[in-house]
């Protein structure tokens, strides 16, 4: 009778402490949703241009080697793997389609998308917060600057706009890796690798590599702004302590964000 | 006076219904404000009068800050109301609120200035965001801003390629530049050394009165922050348990205005290092109390002309000739059992037991001459050198002297010796 009631107070425990979670997790993203969807609006706003641009530079120029550098070494790894695979099966001159699809469709998107959350990402989250624990967010606010509208408007729309440009420099300078492996280091015909490329690769692919982009581009900057301009918020930490742990969350949970997501809309598009 | 029996501290609270008639510029009304289960703000009851200089004085802690971030909206009261001229600010129209938010400027303790951004860039911000002022007009009042604050050299200087006193002008500029009518400072003297204390404050009743806003400070710096308030409002365990002019205070005897008082300031005035007023005050009484006065007793009151100094020489200098005059005096009369006491910003009140009048005038001609050929003429150099002015300037002091016996007033005595002052110490 007692072990019984025992159990059953255990599982009221553990169900109790289910539901604490699950409602903690739904409380979050109905406030990351209403927190994108403000800051989204007021892209639209005036005197937003200048700070866009501003963004443009740090998110997009700015990335643009690392970027492109990770896309070479990709592309010349993928060419090297994937002739020895091909080869095996006596398929070495579908190199280039398979190349391009691969960086198209699933590798430039997300690889594009975690080194652009490593780099300017995990920059946003601290700069935010910072801004947040110096009150500087707050002197926005009493200068009657909206802190959304000027501070993390123009990071969503400069993310918009500059990730599908940079998955873009990804999957060309990728193509051109894997040329660089395959065509001149293992001998696979050049005019075969580019028209197997032109051949299979047609515009859902890039459509969808393309959808992919804007996909990561929304969900890394709203994680990493939002961390940053929640910072003060955080229970486990105070001042710089909270702005470091703020920016590793950031960081890990947009890679986490970009992997789950790129599973769904591949699953929902292909 | 009356006495407030919902602050079970059985304080007291000067009432001033008699005194303001007009309607007060910002009033509370049974605020309170918890933060989780703590309650910070009890009920308070505040008035704020326009051109005024308000000053919040309390304990660390005590919800200072939490108060003023209310009148600007940075948080929300959990019951009462906020008004602004009578009306609700939680119940104004948008438009309404935006024009209320736009008569306000908030200089934060830290002063909040965007590290990224030069000097420039941080006052032109709040133009830039919330104007749609052209680029020249912007430059022109940001120039002219950094023109009367004395930063037009910093310019293009990052906040953290500045000293403190420089951040908390530019902080300053910034909150002046949009031209308010009401500004709030969060401890704008914290961290500050005692002359640098003195000159933000002196900076803040010049500016208040030159651009005629109302003025809302927080600040533990006591006495010198009384010294240019014109109202003070004490919040104590969540209430309002004071609220006066600083002669209401120092008059009012109570146990935990005492207690208060003697808790944050020292024995000693910070700038000149003359005795604390309340030190001053007991010493007065405990002489008279053992009949050590006899007969003879006078007072000296000692004035630097504040204003006309900071004009010509900037703020520094005429703290500086305080300070000088501070120390000057504090070694030429205590030897001979004179006591002194910053009376007010520009005044140091002397008494000196035992001493007639006649006595008392050799005495403080005598200190006069060295303190005009040795003190002044230091002064007069450094601030030359540091402002680069070259023009013939003038650093001048009074004094005025009366002769009291055991039953005057301290505060009749120090009207009297007012009445008689001369000028006795001049340097061009």
């Amino acid at each position: 009778m007692m072990e019984s009631s025992t159990r059953n107070i255990s599982l009221r425990t553990f169900l109790d402490f289910l539901g604490a979670r699950a409602m903690k997790v739904i409380d979050g993203l109905g406030a990351f949703a209403i927190f994108f969807m403000l800051a989204f609006l007021k892209i639209f706003r005036h005197k937003q241009i200048r700070e866009i641009i501003q963004q443009i530079y740090f998110i997009g120029a700015k990335s643009s080697n690392i970027v492109m550098l990770v896309g070479l070494f990709t592309g010349m790894v993928l060419g090297l793997q994937l002739f020895y695979t091909l080869a095996k099966f006596g398929a070495g001159g579908v190199l280039g389609s398979v190349v391009a699809h691969t960086l198209i469709r699933e590798l430039g998107p997300v690889l594009t998308a975690i080194m652009i959350t490593a780099r300017a990402g995990s920059a946003m989250t601290a700069e935010i917060g910072i801004l947040r624990i110096s009150e500087q967010i707050d002197s926005l606010y009493t200068m009657r600057i909206d802190p959304l509208r000027y501070l993390i408007s123009p990071r969503i729309a400069a993310a918009i706009i500059s990730f599908p440009f940079l998955t873009a420099f990804f999957d060309l300078i990728g193509i051109f890796g894997g040329y660089l492996t395959g065509v001149l280091l293992l001998g696979v015909n050049d005019g075969s690798y580019f028209y197997r490329i032109h051949a299979f690769v047609d515009i859902t692919d890039i459509r969808l590599g393309f959808i992919k982009s804007l996909i990561f581009a929304v969900l890394v900057a709203t994680t990493c702004c939002y961390q940053g301009y929640f910072t003060h918020l955080r229970t486990d930490s105070y001042g710089a302590k909270s702005v470091s742990i703020s920016t590793t969350s950031a960081v890990v949970i947009s890679c986490v964000m970009i992997l789950i997501s790129d599973y769904i809309v591949t699953s929902l598009l292909i | 006076m009356r006495h407030d029996s919902n602050l079970g501290l059985h304080c007291y609270i000067i009432a001033d219904i008699e005194e303001n008639v007009e309607t007060p510029l910002i009033e509370f009304r049974d605020v309170i404000k918890r933060f989780d289960e703590k309650t910070i703000l009890e009920r308070v009851n505040l008035d704020i009068y326009e051109n005024q200089i308000t000053t919040i004085i309390g304990k660390s802690g005590s919800g200072k800050s939490v108060l003023l971030k209310h009148i600007i909206g940075l948080l929300s009261p959990d019951e009462g109301d906020i008004l602004f001229r009578g009306q609700s600010i939680h119940k104004m129209k948008k438009s309404e609120w935006d024009g209320y938010r736009s008569k306000i400027s908030y200089m934060f303790q830290n002063n909040a200035l965007f590290d990224s951004m030069s000097v420039f860039e941080n006052i032109a911000l709040p133009l830039r965001q919330t104007t749609n002022l052209r680029r020249k007009e912007i430059e022109q009042k940001v120039m002219s801003r950094c023109e009367q604050m004395e930063l037009a050299d910093a310019i293009l200087q990052y906040p953290s390629e500045l000293s403190g006193g420089m951040q908390k002008r530019v902080a300053l500029a910034r909150a002046l530049v949009t031209d308010p009518t009401i500004v709030l400072f969060d401890e704008p003297t914290t961290g500050q050394d005692p002359i640098r204390k003195n000159i933000i404050l002196s900076m803040i009743a010049h500016y208040r009165k030159q651009f005629e806003f109302t003025a809302i400070l927080i600040s533990h710096d006591i006495p010198d922050v009384l010294f240019i308030s014109d109202r003070i409002l004490l919040l104590w365990e969540g209430k309002i348990a004071f609220h006066g002019t600083y002669e209401e205070l120092s008059h009012l005897k109570h146990p935990m205005i005492d207690e208060f008082l003697q808790s944050i300031t020292g024995l000693r005035d910070e700038l000149t290092g003359l005795l604390s007023k309340e030190i001053f005050r007991a010493r007065y009484s405990l002489m008279l109390g053992i009949g050590q006065s006899d007969t003879a007793l006078t007072a000296i009151i000692f004035s630097v002309h504040f204003e006309r100094l900071s004009e010509a020489l900037g703020h520094q200098a005429a703290i500086e000739v305080v300070k000088a005059l501070g120390e000057y005096v504090h070694k030429y009369f205590d030897p001979i059992g004179g006591f002194s006491t910053r009376h007010s910003r520009e005044q140091i009140l002397t008494i000196l037991p035992r001493i007639g009048a006649e006595e008392a005038e050799r005495l403080m001609l005598e200190m006069a001459e060295g303190f005009q050929s040795k003190k002044l003429p230091e002064i007069q150099a450094a601030a030359g050198k540091r402002i680069g002015v070259k023009a013939s300037f003038e650093i001048s002091v009074s004094a005025g002297l009366t002769n009291s016996s055991e039953d005057d007033d301290i505060e009749l005595m120090i009207d009297r010796a007012e009445a008689n002052q001369k000028i006795i110490a001049r340097y061009q």
